[in-house]
């Protein structure tokens, strides 16, 4: 049981770098006697074996993470992903093993010095935001540093400073209780900021937001990232969570790291029948059809109206071209903007005469592969259509380019509402904000 | 015959007589830590009561009538005024600021041992479990069982009686605490100490202030309990509003003994009021109602 950390392991870092977080074979049983029960678990016993002797929440964990990294332990709750992250900052004495903080071993420093390991090395993010409810938002953010001794003025500039980060901006003289719970966790997220540590521990940060916000949240997070490069170590129960966001992804169950190694290792080469359980529900979600990039189109426009009704919707929604269905959302085909305008100066009272039938659309289903080549005919964005012929999204080309490159491109635009919760989980399609859904036709 | 069946089955077990014994003992061995005691407490009772008693009545009635005023509001204030002004006018003021006096500082003696016991109690497993059944014990003997004790050992004046009534109204100061303290959320506390706080700090700035409105609550069950204990207190005489009351009782004046009573009424509602006001004024409890 213990011998097979060299196939759970695989450090992603190079050789030569120090990581900025190392776990080397640590246990935590809580109970009566977790030394005894410690070696019984080396010599091999189950968990179920030592349960007489304490609760074994964390079985011979090993793992590196590197400087910068985004590091995600997954598993389901009583896997252990929540004691092993105290362990990361001294909250819970490992009951065997190392944890390296750079050089420094929190299982063998004493309380002091750990205070201050915890002061100027490791934050963490709560899952229920674990905010002061009497202190200001400006004061909760300062928190880390007025612990550290920093000075008032000081503190709140810096505090400032995170708060804008997080976009909070304006909201420091407010109470937690006058926040949403998306706002209550920027503020979590910014006191971490604040303290201005290397390594940044988020427990569960975003499983108590909504899903909307929490795909924000996601969006924020590598966006701040991206600046920062702190050394993250995300836990999450939620696969998707932890394929969007995790460099690398360890997943847990029953106290044991069952594998390491980044989302596409997990997916396509499952350590165990237990992950690809695991992954077979979210990798059947994940099997890219045109329903799982497609957006919302920003604008239809109904079959059956008139020109100028047309070209002054497309107007106000600055698109130039949109959509064209009937009354039960059925794609007819596609109305120009200027086209739209010259029948109304012409005087053409219905659109029919001025729809282009000549549409690509494609099935919903669709896989994501089949979608280039009609793609790459059409100059518009691809038509996603139900089995009824309905109009329920659009794929631009990027979005697809996007989603088959499997990358999140830099992205301005975190809050767009259009965005779908999936969409925004499963990463390839949050490059495109939907505005530009209805493109140019050239 | 029960009680004949009783002698025979069941031995006789003194242990009033062993109680008995012990407190003769310990009046003996310790008469010189009593007595400073009795001074002690003598000293800061005759001051409160001079505080209290010495001005005209209608200067401390709007003393007390403006502290209302500022914890809670106008209503408050003049609900309070009017309440002292027909204590006085039922000739029970003097009595009232006697007692007062004696709720004050039973109370405050009560909360000084109460809270930091709480406090420990929350933050030690063992001193709770030990705590816990001495508190049910003290809560649950009747009250006026503590008088005979102190009464040995302190004579009669009010010391005895604040005596027991320090030891009746500590329960809920110290059960309060305790519950608030471990009541606060475990994730906060846990923020205080990942971003490296000390656990003094923590004490400090997280777990009091988020207790705080539990705690208060608990004040005024203190202070509640004190008043209920002074009127028994009037036995061993204590004087106040207790030994017209006691004395109504043993005359059957119903005249004194409900001008008495009526005075012991208003006076626990000014301090209900006034404490429960003071609870509410409580940053955390003014940070939750400012979400509404």
């Amino acid at each position: 049981m213990t011998g097979d950390s060299s196939t759970t392991t695989t450090p992603a870092e190079a050789p030569g770098v120090t990581p900025a977080v190392s776990v080397r074979g640590v246990y935590k049983v809580f109970g009566p006697k977790p030394g005894e029960a410690v070696r019984r678990l080396e010599a091999g016993a189950s968990r179920d074996e030592v349960k007489n002797l304490g609760t074994a929440a964390v079985i011979d964990a090993t793992f590196d993470v590197a400087p910068g990294e985004i590091f995600v332990v997954m598993g389901l709750s009583g896997s252990g992903k929540s004691t092993l992250i105290r362990m990361l900052n001294g909250l819970w004495a490992p009951s065997a093993g190392d944890v390296l903080l750079g050089d420094a071993n929190l299982a063998t420093v004493d309380g002091k010095r750990l205070r201050q390991l915890r002061r100027s090395r490791v934050s963490m993010v709560f899952q229920h935001f674990a905010l002061l409810p009497h202190r200001t938002v400006l004061d909760n953010a300062a928190y880390p540093l007025e612990i550290q001794g920093v000075g008032k003025a000081e503190r709140q500039e810096k505090a400032q400073q995170a708060l804008d980060m997080v976009g909070l901006s304006g909201w420091q003289d407010s109470l937690p209780s006058q926040l949403s719970g998306g706002m209550r966790q920027r503020v979590g997220l910014a006191r971490a900021l604040a303290a201005d540590t290397d390594v940044l521990l988020m427990d569960e940060a975003f499983s108590a937001l909504d899903p909307l916000i929490r795909s924000e949240m996601q969006e924020q997070l590598l966006e701040l990232q991206e600046k920062l490069g702190k050394t993250i170590i995300f836990i999450t129960h939620d696969l998707n969570e932890a394929m969007h966001l995790g460099d690398r992804i360890a997943v847990m169950r029953d106290g044991r790291i069952v594998q390491i190694g980044t989302a596409e290792q997990i997916l396509s080469d499952p350590a165990n029948s237990y992950v690809e359980k695991f992954v077979a529900d979210v990798d059947r979600s994940r099997v890219l059809t045109a329903s799982s990039v497609m957006q919302r189109p920003r604008l239809t426009v109904p079959a059956g109206g008139g020109p100028r009704q047309a070209a002054r919707e497309m107007r106000d929604a600055e698109v130039s071209g949109a959509f064209a269905v009937d009354r039960r959302r059925v794609l007819k085909g596609l109305v120009r903007a200027d086209d739209a305008v010259r029948a109304t100066k012409d005087g053409v009272e219905k659109l029919e005469g001025i729809i282009d039938t000549d549409v690509t659309s494609v099935h919903q289903d669709t896989p994501l592969a089949e979608l280039f080549a009609p793609a790459a005919e059409s100059a518009v964005p691809l038509a996603v259509v139900d089995d009824e012929g309905r109009l329920v999204g659009v794929v631009p080309r990027v979005t697809l380019l996007e989603a088959m490159a499997g990358e999140s491109v830099e992205n301005g635009n975190v809050s767009t509402p259009e965005k779908t919760q999936q969409q925004a989980q499963e990463g390839p399609a949050d490059g495109e904000p939907a505005g530009t859904t209805e493109g140019a036709p050239a | 015959m029960i009680a004949a069946a009783n002698d025979t089955l069941v031995p006789r077990v003194p242990v009033g007589d062993w109680i008995e014994t012990a407190i003769d003992w310990v009046t003996d061995t310790f008469d010189p830590l009593f007595d400073a005691i009795k001074t002690f407490f003598e000293t800061i009772y005759d001051g409160l009561d001079w505080v209290l008693s010495t001005p005209p009545f209608f200067v401390v009635a709007i003393v007390l009538a403006a502290i209302a005023f500022w914890a809670k509001g106008w209503k408050l204030g003049i609900g309070s005024l009017v309440g002292f002004v027909l204590i006085a006018a039922m000739d029970q003021w003097d009595n009232a600021m006697d007692s007062l006096a004696l709720v004050l500082l039973a109370s405050a003696v009560a909360l000084v041992i109460g809270i930091p016991l709480g406090i420990w109690a929350a933050r030690n497993e063992h001193v709770s479990r030990v705590v816990r059944p001495i508190l049910d014990f003290m809560q649950t003997m009747p009250a006026f069982v503590y008088l005979i004790p102190t009464v040995v050992i302190f004579l009669t004046g009010p010391v005895p009686g604040i005596i027991a009534t320090i030891v009746f109204a500590l329960a809920p100061g110290v059960r309060f605490t305790e519950l608030g303290i471990r009541q606060v959320d475990a994730e906060v506390v846990e923020a205080g100490r990942a971003f490296g706080s000390t656990d003094r700090r923590i004490l400090r700035q997280i777990q009091i202030p988020l207790a705080m409105p539990t705690i208060m609550a608990g004040v005024n069950q203190v202070i509640m309990l004190a008043l209920s204990m002074v009127v028994i207190s009037g036995m061993v005489g204590a004087g106040g509003l207790g030994g017209d009351v006691v004395g109504a009782l043993s005359s059957v004046d119903i005249a004194l003994g409900f001008e008495a009573g009526l005075a012991v009424v208003f006076l626990a509602i000014y301090l209900d009021r006034v404490t429960s006001a003071l609870a509410d004024r409580s940053p955390v409890a003014k940070a939750l109602k400012a979400a509404r």
